[in-house]
């Protein structure tokens, strides 16, 4: 086994035993980017580079980022302010920050070396996965996009706020 | 501790796994629930991945790119759902919901 994939598979137990026992939401999603990235790491190590790349784009980069927007609009109010400086205080930034430099070596250290994938792991040339995609898998290709079209028609539909149709004269006028 | 490879990689693939349902089981917060179901599909892709790398076959790593995109769909419904809900109940806790009977 490769001390890359050791390091950086402590890291992500690490960081999810993180997310499970942590109480405050934000902290919770610091440290699940922070998995992410270690998992990230080791997609790398077992011959997928650009697996890893998606999964920063799109597990790290835009669901994480949806989730926190999410949060961030829930807590509207008078005490935002005072969460706001909960959230952001520099010590709570020191572990995941740590974690991250960690897995910027690890992965400087991955592609500088430049060595051959440890015996046993065979790597998998993206343009073989494209290959796959767009011969064998082509009616899953087109699922998944339909999949996705619902996702964004259901997201749409449930997430509409019921608007007042009536001017509020005439609700007035209801109601008395 | 000399492993090999693939079972180590499937064993990291389901300690991830794991841990996050016994988040879904113990946690009340929804969003945290959200969070560890996320936990479990990327636990799922990983050993997709490392099943892929263990063959040479291209399949796992095209199953680890549905599994993100089914992911991202299912994150989103998930947040409208949460919207109305806290809209409703005006909390968080998941057994708040189940006074909702039909």
């Amino acid at each position: 086994m490769d001390i890359a994939f050791i390091v950086a598979a402590l890291i992500a137990v690490a960081a999810t035993v993180r997310v499970v026992t942590c109480y405050n939401i934000m902290h919770a999603l610091l440290y699940l980017v922070v998995s992410l990235l270690a998992v990230s790491v080791v997609l790398y190590t077992y011959g997928a580079p650009f697996m890893a790349v998606l999964e920063i784009i799109i597990y790290a980069g835009a669901i994480m980022v949806l989730i926190i927007f999410f949060v961030m609009m829930l807590n509207l109010g008078l005490e935002t302010a005072e969460h706001e400086k909960a959230w952001l205080r520099p010590r709570i930034w020191i572990v995941p920050g740590l974690f991250c430099i960690v897995l910027l070596g690890e992965l400087l250290y991955l592609i500088l070396q430049n060595k051959q994938p440890a015996a046993g792991i065979q790597v998998v040339p993206p343009k073989q996965v494209g290959m796959a995609l767009f011969g064998p898998y082509l009616i899953a290709v087109e699922l998944t996009g339909i999949l996705l079209m619902a996702g964004i028609v259901g997201a749409y539909h449930l997430g509409r706020q019921h608007k007042k149709t009536l001017h509020r004269f005439l609700e007035n006028n209801l109601n008395t | 501790m000399n492993l090999h490879p693939t079972t180590a990689g499937l064993l990291l693939a389901g300690i991830l796994f794991v841990l996050g349902l016994i988040s879904v089981l113990i946690r009340r917060n929804i969003i945290f629930m959200l969070l560890s179901v996320e936990i479990m599909l990327n636990a799922a892709g990983l050993a997709f991945v490392v099943a892929a790398s263990h063959w040479g076959q291209a399949d796992g790593q095209v199953m680890f790119m549905f599994i993100l995109a089914m992911a991202a769909a299912e994150v989103s419904v998930g947040l409208a759902l949460i919207l109305q809900l806290y809209h409703q109940l005006r909390t968080l806790d998941s057994d708040e919901a189940s006074r909702m009977n039909g």
